[in-house]
């Protein structure tokens, strides 16, 4: 800002110049005022020509028309007694005035501001009139400020500006710039000399001429001035009224300054921080507007519609609801709808939401879904050829390694151990693999099919304890170390968590009336239950009262990792490819006892740890609650305990 | 949460599963505001909700004018009478520790813990078993204690220190705004600051004494114990405790909605460091 304007050469040196001469004159008495730069300028500019204003007055009063353009008008200002001598603060255009108290340089001030405040300066010259008792003096000023403004060309500093009012066009000879005691005086203007009419100030004047002078110096770093902000606030404060503002003060002393350099953004811009939001808004108004779309076509096809296989989530969120169990009504809304969307998509035969699980970054919303008859899951075949590829690769492997042994003499002895056999996975719609799960993230996110859970990650998971990320694809580590990622993690929890949990009340299901079954699978078990047409109902008391009312309606998983028991040693033989085997197997017979387990449909109170499990009886309402906290929960992040699935 | 703002409070948290039902909503409301008449409270927060294997706690708290001033605990079984609790003690809490599983859900109910005291007779120095009695209620006390102590989460610049002393509600706080939201050091413990004198004088430079005058959540130990999501696009900021799993804190960010509530067994997760 050292440079006022690029026109005249000579300029800048002058106020420089005048600066400089001034500053001993007018100074000379304020010995304890700073001097920053900047709010030196301030003061200074005005005494430039008004040939500069627009160039000029743009760049000498930068600061000040930062001022201007910050906070709101100060209105009150005008009444504090502290700065008689002041120029208006009005409008709060001008407040954060050039005035460092000098009476006689306002006049200059005016010329240098833009045209849009000339109503406002007019008005501050009155009222400067008011206060100063120099009513015809400002009165001249007000007219021939006016006249001045156009002028720029050939103006270089005030006191031309000035004679333009009597003499327009003509230059100051420099005589009249470098002449300290005709400074301010504006003899061409005809008036009596600024310095004759007005004394010294009184020391009582310059005190607070040196306090405002203060107050006005900005601080380190910024352009704001004590004096602006606290005008700033005070303006807050008048405006917004709030209640007891001392207790506030500093709340408020923090907002203002935050105000200031944090202005809010321009409304054409979007707030990139919202950008999110407004995405998420987007996917989901689209669920929505599949669903009011799909509805049209429903009501051609009234007949097929009534056999939709989309649960009614509303209802069961409802009863969920009186336990004090749930998800509020609009997410259990939502999670309808990105249902309905998941039935559109795939060929469904049965569906229902499982449940919610929490994750460290993102949760997971999981369905439960049949597919079909007759529609095969593609992806699993794929997924099992390529892993028996990978396997018939491991064989040749072995027997290159072993050539190579050969020809070395010194055989390094192969380890003994061998990896105990694979438990081999269930078929689909059987045990573990009874169901399909679909998971998605949020309500509007694609969802995502789960594969299968094979015995041995069931019997990993139930090892470990780990949180979910939200990222299928996430590694699990841990030790014992899990064969798999957050996906396969995910399912064998789920399918843990549904065989422990899933309970219904006794005669709810029953067993299909075929009693061949048993002796074919070996005692293992049925594992097909169908509901029961003739079910009546428990009362609501017993149901509280005796565990023996609840029944599981999923199989158990045994030890092994399977619903239904498996003898690994028997598949091992039969498997029989390469020679190694057959001799080992021959080695090593291991007696593997079979693993049973509690058959179907056993009520509650056999399960283990029954001291954990108990129902809660609530007397006060009218809808008891009754939730059954079942045995040993699987540790996951997920709702904890979710009461029965009625289906 | 603030008795207050209750069913928005309510809602904005139900993400986390554990809500309440309706009659027990509807009951809260008012029995909290005969709470706050009854004993002079400045603010009546509803704390949360201990599962118990017979019957549930249902927990509130009320603040005095200076809002870190130590809490007043009330506990009711069926929302509607409230009982206030005894305030907690070191002894108790180490007593408690002893005692593990899940809470039964009758205040009067006595946990029997055998110890091995050492009891001098004369001469003799032997080892005696001494069966000790504790309340469900002082656990009940100890357990909220340390919850409190180790959870309660505040948004930066939710309350102010003035000069003078007290801590009171900052009026004019705004809400986090969306960059902070995501940041775990705009989040206080709701508590007497314990790590903040020993901060170097180079940290603390930076601080601003009138609003950084508790711990952050940041430097939590184990690191990574807090999961923070934002739900609703960017429109919701929920922070979940790991280490007592069950307790939400939830903070719509540039509003002035925030509110944390416990939903939870009572149990402090100690496997925490091996299931991240």
């Amino acid at each position: 800002m050292g440079d006022p304007s690029p026109d005249p050469e000579p300029q800048p040196q002058q106020p420089s110049s005048r600066r400089s001469s001034q500053v001993p004159q007018r100074r000379s008495r304020e010995l304890s005022l700073p001097q920053p730069s900047i709010s030196e300028e301030v003061p200074q500019t005005p005494f430039d020509g008004p040939a500069m204003q627009s160039s000029q007055g743009i760049l000498a009063s930068q600061t000040n028309l930062q001022d201007w353009s910050s906070g709101p008008p100060l209105t009150a200002q005008e009444n504090l007694a502290m700065y008689p001598t002041e120029e208006a603060q009005l409008g709060g255009v001008e407040y954060p005035s050039l005035n460092m108290g000098f009476p006689s340089e306002l006049q200059p001030q005016p010329y240098l501001e833009e045209g849009g405040m000339q109503a406002s300066r007019n008005v501050s010259l009155m009222l400067q009139q008011l206060q100063q008792g120099q009513g015809s003096l400002f009165q001249q000023l007000d007219s021939t400020y006016l006249e001045t403004q156009p002028d720029y060309l050939g103006q270089f500093n005030m006191y031309q500006g000035e004679d333009l009012q009597f003499d327009q066009g003509v230059p100051h000879g420099p005589y009249m710039r470098d002449d300290p005691t005709l400074q301010y005086s504006p003899s061409e203007l005809g008036f009596m000399p600024f310095s004759a009419e007005v004394p010294e100030p009184e020391p009582r004047e310059l005190a607070v001429q040196n306090a405002k002078a203060y107050l006005l110096q900005t601080s380190a770093g910024c352009s704001l001035s004590l004096y602006e902000h606290l005008v700033n606030l005070l303006t807050k404060i008048l405006n917004q009224r709030p209640e007891d503002p001392l207790s506030i003060l500093e709340s408020l002393n923090r907002t203002t300054q935050r105000e200031w350099f944090h202005p809010k953004l321009d409304t054409m811009r979007d707030d990139p921080e919202l950008e999110p939001t407004y995405e998420m808004a987007e996917r989901q108004k689209g669920l929505f507007l599949r669903s009011s779309a799909g509805g049209e076509g429903e009501q051609e096809m009234e007949e097929e519609v009534a056999e939709t296989a989309v649960p009614n989530i509303m209802e069961t969120a409802f009863y969920f609801e009186q336990a004090g169990v749930g998800l509020s009504s609009d997410e259990s809304f939502r999670i309808f709808m990105a249902l309905k969307q998941l039935v559109e998509q795939q060929p469904i035969h049965t569906c229902r939401f499982w449940g919610k699980i929490l994750g460290l970054s993102r949760n997971y919303l999981v369905a439960e879904v049949e597919f079909r008859e007759g529609e095969e899951e593609g992806e699993e075949e794929e997924v099992e050829e390529m892993m028996e590829g990978g396997e018939g690769l491991d064989p040749h492997g072995e027997e290159e390694g072993e050539e190579d042994e050969e020809k070395v003499t010194d055989v390094i002895p192969k380890p003994m151990w061998r990896p105990p056999p694979i438990v081999p996975k269930e078929e689909s719609r059987s045990g573990t693999n009874k169901y399909l799960y679909f998971v998605c993230n949020e309500p509007g996110r694609p969802w995502t099919r789960l594969p299968h859970v094979t015995p041995l990650q069931i019997v990993q998971a139930r090892k470990i304890k780990k949180f979910f990320t939200g990222y299928l694809d996430a590694p699990i580590v841990s030790f014992p170390p899990f064969p798999g990622n957050e996906a396969n993690y995910l399912r064998a929890q789920i399918a843990r968590i549904s065989a422990a949990t899933h309970i219904s009340p006794l005669g709810f299901y029953q067993f299909s009336e075929e009693e061949g079954d048993e002796e074919e699978e070996g005692g293992a078990g049925r594992d097909s239950y169908e509901e029961n047409p003739d079910f009546e109902g428990i009362p609501v008391l017993e149901l509280v009262d005796s565990m023996a009312n609840w029944v599981h309606h999923t199989q158990h998983i045994l030890p092994q990792g399977r619903c239904t028991w498996v003898n690994p040693l028997q598949k091992l033989e039969e498997e029989e490819e390469l020679g190694e085997e057959e001799e080992k197997a021959d080695e090593g017979v291991e007696e593997v006892e079979q693993e049973v387990g509690p058959p179907l449909l056993t009520p509650l109170s056999e399960d283990a740890e029954s001291s954990r499990t108990s129902t809660l009886a609530g007397a006060t309402s009218t809808v008891p609650r009754t939730s059954t906290h079942p045995c040993q929960p699987p540790f996951s992040m997920s709702t904890p305990a979710a009461p029965t699935s009625w289906r | 949460m603030d008795a207050e703002s209750l069913l928005l409070s309510l809602e904005l948290a139900s993400g986390s599963g554990q809500g309440l039902s309706p009659d027990r909503r509807a009951s809260l409301l008012t029995s909290l505001t005969l709470v706050k008449r009854d004993y002079r409270y400045d603010r009546v927060l509803f704390w949360g909700r201990i599962l118990g294997l017979v019957a549930d706690y249902y927990i509130a708290q009320g603040l005095s004018e200076d809002q870190l001033a130590p809490r007043k605990t009330l506990y009711s079984l069926n929302c509607m009478e409230w009982s206030l609790l005894p305030p907690a003690t070191e002894e108790m809490v180490v007593q408690t520790s002893v005692l593990k599983g899940r809470f039964m859900g009758d205040p009067s109910h006595e946990y029997e813990h055998t110890e091995l005291q050492k009891m001098s007779e004369g001469e003799k120095v032997f080892e005696e078993e001494v069966v000790v009695q504790i309340k469900e209620e002082t656990r009940l006390v100890s357990v909220i204690d340390q919850i409190d102590k180790a959870v309660a989460v505040i948004p930066r610049g939710a309350l102010f220190k003035t000069p003078f002393g007290p801590i009171h509600v900052n009026r004019t706080f705004e809400g986090l705004s969306l960059s902070e939201a995501k940041k775990l050091s705009s989040y206080f413990h709701f508590k007497e600051p314990v790590e903040l004198k020993n901060k170097t004088l180079l940290e603390k430079a930076d601080l601003d004494p009138s609003l950084d005058f508790m711990d952050p959540l940041e430097h939590d130990i184990p690191k990574g114990s807090w999961s923070i999501q934002m739900e609703r696009g960017n429109a919701l900021v929920v922070l979940r405790s790991l280490l007592w799993p069950g307790l939400t804190f939830f903070h719509a960010p540039r509003t002035k909605n925030y509110g944390y509530i416990y939903v939870g067994t009572g149990e402090k997760n100690i496997d925490l460091p091996f299931m991240l």
